[in-house]
């Protein structure tokens, strides 16, 4: 065991860390944190919907302009919303990088496939299905902000405004297809927390026998919560409940 | 009881292979699966057909030789045992049993249902073991390990190294083994000395070989010695904490 003495120069500690699998795995676990925490703080922003207007100004409208204008004046007008932005998107291309690299390792790692067919007793459809669940919600993402924070046609409904958010988000989900893109992604992302959110626990090795039960628990919470919580909004106006 | 067994033939590593259907008739409930293929080589022997080969030994679940996907599961069926302890009583007369051997690019099949694991080898070369002064052996009890700690460490030791958590895990992953054999040294205190040159040096020889866990959990239910996953998230903290301890045991030499 000689190894870490004779060692050659190494890589910085970051990219050796990220060169190994367990590492991409521990990177894939803290950058879910990270996601399933803007996803949590993104759901009950859009539970607003169903709060009353305040002086005739949608609260939803004056949630995403305190958004804006996060921790102003001490920081200048939309610096920490992009921070936060910059650091979302660092941490979902992380996890895309991770999990399409892990992919072709474990691909290489069984080039010729069982030719009979497999008796899966412990894998879940959820954790069989991360890749699919993943991709698809992915390009999901691509349409959600063309929708909604780009305002991009034909993605957006025509009466898009900036700054509405409300009033978009109702024209929005007034498409049925639109709403039932929407469900659809989101409970597949709800599928994928269901493995996600318990697998992390593993890639970080937090492991106890005092919480190990507690972590598939956590999960299913975790899930149920977010696809309730994000589909809920949608719903309400799709059945003219949110006008 | 009769059964029809569709087992995989490969005359060797470069050999394109396929299932051949055999017909066995006259096999007793009592029979382990081994034995079933055992009567069934004597027949073809005696047949002057080309027998099956597999890989066998002690026949008691200990060794870790034996190893086949039977029905799409490592070591069949039965969950916590061996492909040696499975006995035909498992299965019902006139099924149809598909025999395949363990698949990753970490164990090349040699023939039929033969792999070779070297790659297992490899791994413990890494770093699975201590480094002692050889000579008299030392007095018992001359370091002490709390009872709990021996449990834990014995269920990583029960290890056999079968190579069935490769051959179960989706992705072809050999994180069990390599957890297994890491904490049965990295809990005990003779393991101390070397543990995070050991975890760094052992889980990277491993990904040369396998690919990464996903945590589906196949592996602990296809175990013959019911290994738990734990193992696996102490393995990944261990490696954390190594690849931050190993630099600085580096010291100038960074």
């Amino acid at each position: 065991m000689t190894t870490t003495s004779q060692r050659p120069k190494k890589a910085p500690f970051p990219v050796e860390f990220y060169r190994s699998a367990v590492g991409k795995k521990w990177v894939m676990a803290v950058t879910g944190v990270i996601i399933i925490g803007f996803a949590i703080a993104h759901m009950l922003g859009n539970l607003k919907m169903f709060l009353p207007d305040v002086n005739g100004i949608p609260d939803m409208d004056i949630y995403a302009e305190a958004l804006r204008s996060l921790f102003s004046p001490i920081v200048p007008e939309h610096v920490m919303l992009w921070l936060l932005r910059v650091g979302l998107i660092v941490a979902f291309l992380l996890h895309v990088h991770a999990a399409y690299a892990l992919t072709i390792m474990n691909r290489r790692a069984r080039q010729t496939d069982y030719q009979a067919p497999r008796n899966y007793v412990a894998a879940t459809y959820a954790s069989r299905t991360m890749r699919w669940s993943g991709v698809i919600f992915f390009a999901f993402l691509a349409f959600h902000l063309a929708d909604f924070t780009l305002g991009i046609q034909p993605a957006a409904p025509e009466t898009w405004e900036h700054g509405r958010v409300y009033a978009n988000f109702v024209a929005g989900f007034q498409r049925p297809l639109v709403t039932a893109f929407y469900v659809i992604a989101v409970s597949l992302l709800g599928i994928h927390l269901y493995h996600g959110a318990w697998s992390m626990f593993q890639s970080m090795g937090v492991n106890h026998p005092k919480f190990n039960a507690a972590r598939r628990v956590a999960a299913t919470i975790i899930s149920g919560v977010i696809v309730i919580g994000f589909i809920a909004p949608p719903l309400a106006v799709a059945f003219g409940y949110l006008k | 009881m009769n059964i029809t067994l569709q087992v995989w033939k490969q005359e060797g590593p470069d050999r394109a292979g396929r299932f051949a259907t055999y017909q066995v008739d006259d096999i007793e409930p009592e029979m382990s699966f081994l034995e079933m293929l055992d009567i069934l080589n004597e027949r073809l022997v005696s047949q002057g057909d080309d027998p099956i080969s597999f890989d066998h030994d002690c026949r008691e679940g200990i060794c870790g030789t034996c190893g086949v996907m039977i029905d799409g599961q490592a070591h069949g069926p039965q969950l916590g045992t061996a492909t040696c302890q499975l006995h035909m009583r498992k299965f019902r007369d006139g099924d149809t049993i598909t025999v395949e051997p363990w698949r990753a690019a970490g164990f090349p099949i040699v023939r039929d249902l033969v792999v070779d694991r070297t790659s297992f080898d490899r791994i413990i070369e890494a770093g699975g073991y201590i480094t002692v002064d050889t000579g008299a052996a030392p007095d018992a009890n001359l370091i002490p390990v709390p009872k709990d700690v021996a449990e834990t460490a014995f269920d990583a030791a029960a290890c056999i190294g079968c190579g069935a958590c490769v051959a179960a895990c989706p992705n072809g992953a050999a994180n069990l083994f390599t957890a297994a054999k890491i904490n049965h040294l990295n809990l005990l205190p003779q393991g101390q000395a070397e543990r995070w040159a050991r975890t760094e040096a052992m889980v990277e020889v491993m990904e040369e070989y396998f690919g990464s866990c996903t945590n589906h959990g196949e592996c602990e239910k296809a175990c013959p010695k019911e290994i738990s996953i734990d193992f696996i998230a102490w393995m990944n903290r261990d490696y954390v904490k190594a690849k931050v301890k190993n630099r600085r045991l580096m010291g100038q030499k960074a």
